[in-house]
């Protein structure tokens, strides 16, 4: 994530502010096509189900006169998960759906918080607004037009979408504080990233990234030409060794 | 390039502050843990509250220390985390949905009176406009009417006879409730266009039905049309006004914002008024079933018609007003106020 990226500061109560980098119309976007791919699957997995159900045997064409249990058990239920995705699995899953995951985004109030059920309501009721004239026209346009990328149910609803950073790693920090040797805090965590990994790296990716931390941290002292990669890594573990 | 030298005194900080990385991995799944419904102990929460005080004060030291370091990014992430999470406040579906039914939704009914009396008048203007309009120039019926409809009233029947010999009452009511539903949301919704969208739609609305009165009326069938509608009608045109109300709201909003702005005006009222949305969704649902299995079934009389048509709208005023949940007249004030 980019330094550049808009920010949402939140100020706190402990006197530190809230910063959360702004997701832009990409972002957003990708999101949006991996949800729209999986409600159609799903409305579609359930019309085809339930229509070789009700036909009992491997046919999908509709009844040709109005079909009340057809009509119950096939085609409402298949249109309900198509429409009514969003709303119910933003609010199941607090602002969160399998698309925002996956382009790890999530929706904030502007206090930083989790939206209520109300905001994620209206929100949803405005993608009526966004999605004119076709394929989300007045949405992309607004998102590109504003400074924090908000559609008209972001307006309506006081939410945006912030980049979720998960970084899971206390243990590689811990390790990196062990290893404040020549490096300063960067360096000791690219080291201990690098050590951690260096058995799952292909040979010459090891070796590059070893020549680029040593060039790095030893500049003009740094001797470039090891030809065996067990002397790489000796040579990163010597530079990461406390003093 | 030359490495970076940090101070000793700056590195030490580093390493310090680096050392309590298992801490902050404890505040952060306490945090996940609260953020997902899997803890109620009260010692964990005040601990919870701890950790928020101690990711901020380490989050200080580590954006001055280490600013395009993990570590910066690992504590922002933790940080945010347990704000979230404290900030997200307790969340108990029942007792929403009560505050929802008894506080929230007739103060927005409220606030929305004066909206409600001039949408209402738009409404019976409208229709006062296009039943004149028709009577006057009967050939303007085909704005409002498809040629079918309109060939299907000059053989001197209403096109809702025999409706259910071709689509059954469930199916029927889908159809008709779903539509419903999404011409409020878009009553709503084009709010945004300054209100012009919401005025849109109403005025639509009530010129096609005072256009399709005076047309039936002129070919005998007006009693028929009543009794046809009352049932359903009574509910499905005051939500109609309601929701337009709701958008009038959202439009005047941005027209008139107050001091913060014009964003702020428009998100406050949009937040003010959803609740309103949500009980016309409701009350549509129930006005759809009655106009899918009573209103064209031909063996409920005229009075059966008339008595649901009121009990169901009065019912809709209990629900709006709140009293339906056992709020009283007095308690309004205060919770409004």
């Amino acid at each position: 994530m980019s330094a550049s990226l808009p920010q949402l500061s939140v100020e706190s109560v402990t006197g530190i502010e809230l910063s959360l980098p702004v997701a832009g119309p990409g972002a957003r976007s990708f999101a949006f096509i991996i949800d729209w791919h999986i409600r159609l699957l799903l409305a579609l997995a359930w019309y085809v189900v339930a229509t070789l159900s009700y036909n009992r045997g491997f046919s999908l064409r509709p009844p040709t006169a109005y079909g009340q249990a057809w009509f119950t058990l096939v085609l409402v239920p298949a249109l309900a998960i198509y429409f009514l995705y969003h709303p119910v699995v933003e609010t199941v899953l607090r602002g969160h759906t399998p698309g925002k995951r996956s382009a790890g985004i999530r929706i904030v109030t502007r206090s930083g918080g989790a939206p209520g059920v109300g905001a994620l309501l209206v929100r949803n009721v405005f993608r009526l607004i966004d999605s004119l004239p076709v394929a989300y026209g007045i949405g992309l346009t607004l998102m590109v037009l504003t400074r924090e990328s908000l559609r008209c149910g972001d307006m309506a609803a006081g939410t945006l979408l912030v980049y979720q950073r998960d970084v899971s790693d206390a243990e590689l920090l811990q390790n990196a504080a062990q290893r404040l040797g020549k490096l300063d805090t960067v360096g000791a965590e690219i080291a201990a990233d690098l050590l951690e990994r260096w058995s799952s790296l292909a040979p010459q990716a090891r070796v590059s990234l070893a020549r680029q931390l040593l060039q790095r941290y030893l500049g003009a002292e740094a001797d470039l030409s090891p030809a065996d990669e067990l002397q790489w890594r000796s040579r990163i573990e010597r530079l990461a060794r406390p003093e | 390039m030359i490495a970076p030298a940090d101070a000793p005194r700056e590195r030490a900080l580093a390493a310090a502050l680096l050392a309590r990385a298992r801490v902050w991995q404890e505040a952060d799944a306490r945090a996940r843990r609260f953020a997902h419904g899997r803890s109620e102990d009260l010692t964990d929460a005040v601990r919870l509250a701890d950790d928020y005080r101690l990711l901020a004060h380490d989050l200080a030291r580590a954006r001055a220390l280490m600013p395009a370091s993990r570590t910066r990014a690992y504590l922002e992430s933790a940080y945010a985390r347990t704000h979230a999470t404290l900030h997200h406040g307790a969340w108990r579906a029942t007792s929403a949905l009560r505050h929802l039914l008894i506080e929230e939704t007739p103060c927005a009914v409220r606030w929305l009176a004066p909206y409600l009396f001039w949408t209402t008048l738009i409404f019976i203007l409208a229709g006062c406009a296009g039943y004149a309009l028709v009577h006057s120039y009967p050939e303007l019926i085909a704005l409002f009417a498809s040629p079918d409809t309109i060939a299907t009233v000059e053989r001197g029947q209403l096109w809702t006879q025999g409706l259910l010999n071709v689509v059954p009452s469930s199916v029927l009511s889908v159809q008709i409730l779903t539509n419903n539903i999404v011409v409020s949301l878009f009553a709503y919704c084009l709010g945004f266009l300054f209100g012009l969208g919401t005025l849109y739609i109403l005025g639509l609305n009530g010129l096609m039905l005072g256009a399709i009165f005076a047309f039936v009326g002129a070919h005998g069938l007006a009693g028929a049309l009543f009794r046809f509608i009352v049932a359903h009608g009574c509910v499905e045109l005051s939500v109609m006004c309601l929701s337009g109300a709701a958008g009038a709201a959202i439009g005047e909003a941005l027209i008139r914002p107050g001091a913060g702005g014009r964003l702020e005006s428009f998100r406050s009222a949009a937040l003010r008024t959803a609740p309103v949305l949500l009980a016309c969704a409701v009350l549509l649902v129930g006005s759809g079933l009655i106009e899918g299995f009573i209103s064209p079934d031909p063996r409920f009389s005229l009075l059966s018609r008339v008595v649901v048509g009121a009990g169901y709208w009065c019912l809709m005023v209990a629900f709006l007003t709140g009293r339906l949940f056992g709020r009283h007249a007095s308690g309004e004030l205060r919770a409004c106020a």
